[in-house]
């Protein structure tokens, strides 16, 4: 007990000021996001669904909500069930057997609703492209709102990303 | 902790004794010279191929994998063995049209899905398996095309949105108050795609079933065509946590296949690189571990040091996952004197920041609680499905590529190879924890003894076809490539077998009986790869 408190206290607190430069992110137009940034605030419940990814892209996505990046401390925060989010965060490209998944979650999301795609394969298929048994882009499946480019996007893109979203 | 270094007792004879015991009980073998690496390669007759896996089997010859390539009119089939200190390739061809083969899961339960795989992928088929259900197809194509064979199209036939996979057959179980969970594809964490379905009892697990394929894109297919580079790119993605270890895996396979030695000095950053993202996988799931039974403490620890071990490597690499610094022929950033300095510190660094949170989870005694007999694999289990890296050494196994079948820069140093014989998610914690240890020590070595020199070769242009296979230990376990080249220098079959294939049916065998609470902890405990799994 003792020695997890000492270690608590000697590591501090680490996370770190972030203030989002040149966001990498892309936006794919819809006219309806500004409204729905109003009415999102500055709180966002996320649902992120993996359609194919190489697990890279979830790694990154782990990674910020570790000490440094805390991304609850912007009030985002990662949920279990579509029913409860706002945001759809999409990696890979999508694999056709995740196809019919993909478009379940995507209905099940109450509206309004915002759908990023995460990751180059997300983005275009990326090295995966489009064949039997993929669809390429999230895009081709689901509407996006907008892109998170990076093989895999950085924790830091990633959280610029989701701000420059929101910040609309 | 003194018994951790005795190494295990390793029933399985030397690779090279293995074709004389095949001739012993009959079976006629012919050495075959045209796939290169470390692996001997003999071709044995179709009729031969069930009574092989029957003999290697009752000598504790160890099941690696087994995989197709369509030469028309034939399909060439090889399966993968391993003895004591390397492997064995066994290869055989049958036609393409009704093509048939005795099946090898009878002796091996590991070969199980491998072999349904081969079958749905090439339209062959494996007779007297004991299972005929599909493994990898769902409904993005039809039962009679088969995608690896060469005149289906990389575009395929897909409708314009493919059906959920709603009907497969799972194995019924029936009785009075037992009840099934299914969960997936989609699941409640950030983690990849897959189905599982339970049939409890209570909070009693009875079994699980798994039904994975979800995130199955065609690698194979798509590495057809590619030029080596391209290749090297796609492999880095067959499962982005173990990124250097496949693309090594397949960069050693081309380089066999055109007998190109790499320079020392790439063989040196490779091994870095290989150890680095062990250790980083290592510390994110021993951090996921200890979440999974509500001890945050850890994951914050554990999340905080694998968070500054990938601003190193970006600072070193250029990379937090380290993607695409291995290349063909050898490696794309070289390590100057400052970032030697950096590497050495942070290898120091870690240490004393292990020394301090490691023993403080083995005697935690309510993170013990919860980890100790929980998710048990049996070193019997463990060795019949062939399980891998961290799952079998969990469970009393002693092997390691590095050190057993060592490859360079592995055959110049000494490797520990940790084993705990538990079976439980705190054995396969433990084992986690002192092979980050064991990776510091390599690293150490490798910074200090860096040679000077090039670090890479250009990647020889080639007159004919050739075929080069390759063993890597990547954090999860032992990483199989085979890469066939046209005349052309192109890509004409691909194949990676990561250790998920042999993990994912342990895992069910360590749930039963585990409450349905503890399914989280037992399965990150094994981690296996989807993306890995369904290519």
């Amino acid at each position: 007990m003792f020695s997890v408190l000492r270690k608590s206290l000697k590591t501090g607190c680490l996370t770190e000021k972030f203030s989002p430069s040149a966001p990498p992110v892309s936006r794919l137009g819809s006219n309806l996001q500004k409204e729905i940034a109003r009415i999102f605030g500055k709180s966002l419940a996320i649902r992120m669904v993996d359609a194919g990814s190489c697990n890279g892209c979830e790694l990154e996505m782990h990674a910020v909500n570790n000490s440094f990046y805390d991304i609850e401390r912007f009030g985002i925060h990662f949920v279990a069930s579509p029913r409860h989010a706002d945001l759809l965060l999409v990696t890979g490209p999508v694999s056709r057997h995740m196809q019919a998944a993909l478009k379940r979650t995507y209905e099940a999301m109450p509206a309004p609703k915002l759908v990023i795609a995460m990751g180059d394969c997300g983005a275009d298929g990326g090295e995966f492209g489009i064949s039997y048994a993929s669809c390429g882009a999230v895009a081709n499946v689901i509407p996006v709102d907008a892109v998170i480019r990076g093989c895999p996007p950085t924790p830091l893109q990633l959280l610029g990303g989701i701000l420059e979203v929101l910040k609309q | 902790m003194k018994n951790l270094d005795q190494q295990g007792q390793l029933a399985a004879p030397d690779i090279g004794a293995l074709p004389d015991l095949l001739h012993r009980a009959g079976i006629p073998t012919k050495e075959v010279i045209d796939i290169k690496g470390s692996a001997l390669v003999v071709a044995v007759e179709a009729r031969f191929w069930g009574e092989v896996a029957a003999v290697t089997a009752a000598s504790h010859v160890r099941w690696c994998a087994v995989w197709g390539e369509h030469r028309p009119p034939e399909i060439v089939i090889t399966a993968a063995l391993a003895g004591k200190n390397g492997h064995l390739l066994i290869r055989t061809a049958i036609p393409d049209a009704q093509g048939e083969l005795p099946s090898q899961a009878l002796s091996y339960p590991g070969a199980n899905r491998p072999e349904r795989y081969v079958q749905e992928m090439f339209g062959m088929h494996f007779v007297s398996h004991p299972d005929q259900r599909r493994w990898m197809r769902h409904l993005a194509w039809e039962a009679d095309q088969y995608p690896l064979r060469k005149d289906f199209p990389l575009a395929g036939n897909p409708q314009a949105r493919t059906p959920p996979d709603c009907d497969y057959p799972f194995i019924p179980a029936e009785g009075e108050g037992l009840y099934e969970i299914p969960v997936g594809p989609v699941h409640a964490g950030i983690i990849e795609p897959g189905h599982f379905r339970f049939q409890a009892m209570g909070e009693d697990i009875l079994s699980l079933e798994e039904h994975l394929g979800y995130v199955h894109k065609g690698i194979e297919k798509c590495a057809e065509g590619r030029d080596v580079s391209a290749l090297i790119r796609l492999a880095a993605r067959v499962s982005g946590d173990s990124t250097v270890a496949h693309a090594w895996a397949a960069c050693q396979a081309c380089e066999s296949a055109v007998d190109l030695t790499i320079p020392r000095r790439a063989q040196m950053i490779r091994a870095i690189l290989a150890e680095r993202e062990r250790i980083a996988n290592h510390l994110g799931d021993i951090g996921a571990c200890c979440n999974d039974v509500g001890f945050s403490f850890a994951q914050v620890q554990f999340s905080r040091l694998r968070e500054l071990w990938q601003r190193q490597n970006a600072a070193v690499f250029g990379h937090r996952l380290l993607m695409d610094v291995v290349i063909p022929g050898g490696v794309a950033q070289d390590i100057g004197a400052e970032q030697i300095i950096l590497l050495r510190q942070s290898v120091e660094e870690m240490l004393l920041e292990l020394q301090d949170l490691l023993p403080l989870l083995y005697e935690y005694p309510s993170l013990q609680d919860r980890l100790c007999t929980t998710g048990v694999l049996s070193l019997d289990m463990a060795r019949k499905i062939g399980a891998l890296g961290y799952v079998a050494r969990g469970s009393g196994e002693c092997w390691d590529l590095r050190r057993d079948a060592p490859y360079p820069p592995y055959d110049k140093v000494v490797v520990t190879v940790p084993r705990y014989s538990g079976g439980d998610c705190s054995s396969r914690l433990r084992v986690r924890g002192y092979e980050v240890l064991v990776s510091l020590d390599l690293l150490d070595e490798f910074i200090t003894n860096l040679p000077a020199g090039e670090i890479g070769k250009p990647f020889p242009s080639i007159k004919k076809a050739c075929s080069g296979v390759a063993f890597i230990e990547g954090w999860r376990g032992e990483i199989l490539a085979y890469v066939h080249l046209d005349a052309n220098g192109n890509v004409s079959r691909y194949f990676p077998r990561d250790p998920s294939w042999l993990n994912w049916p342990a895992l069910e065998a360590l749930i039963s009986g585990v409450i349905v609470p503890d399914f989280p902890i037992c399965n990150k405990s094994v981690n296996g790869s989807y993306s890995g799994h369904d290519l």
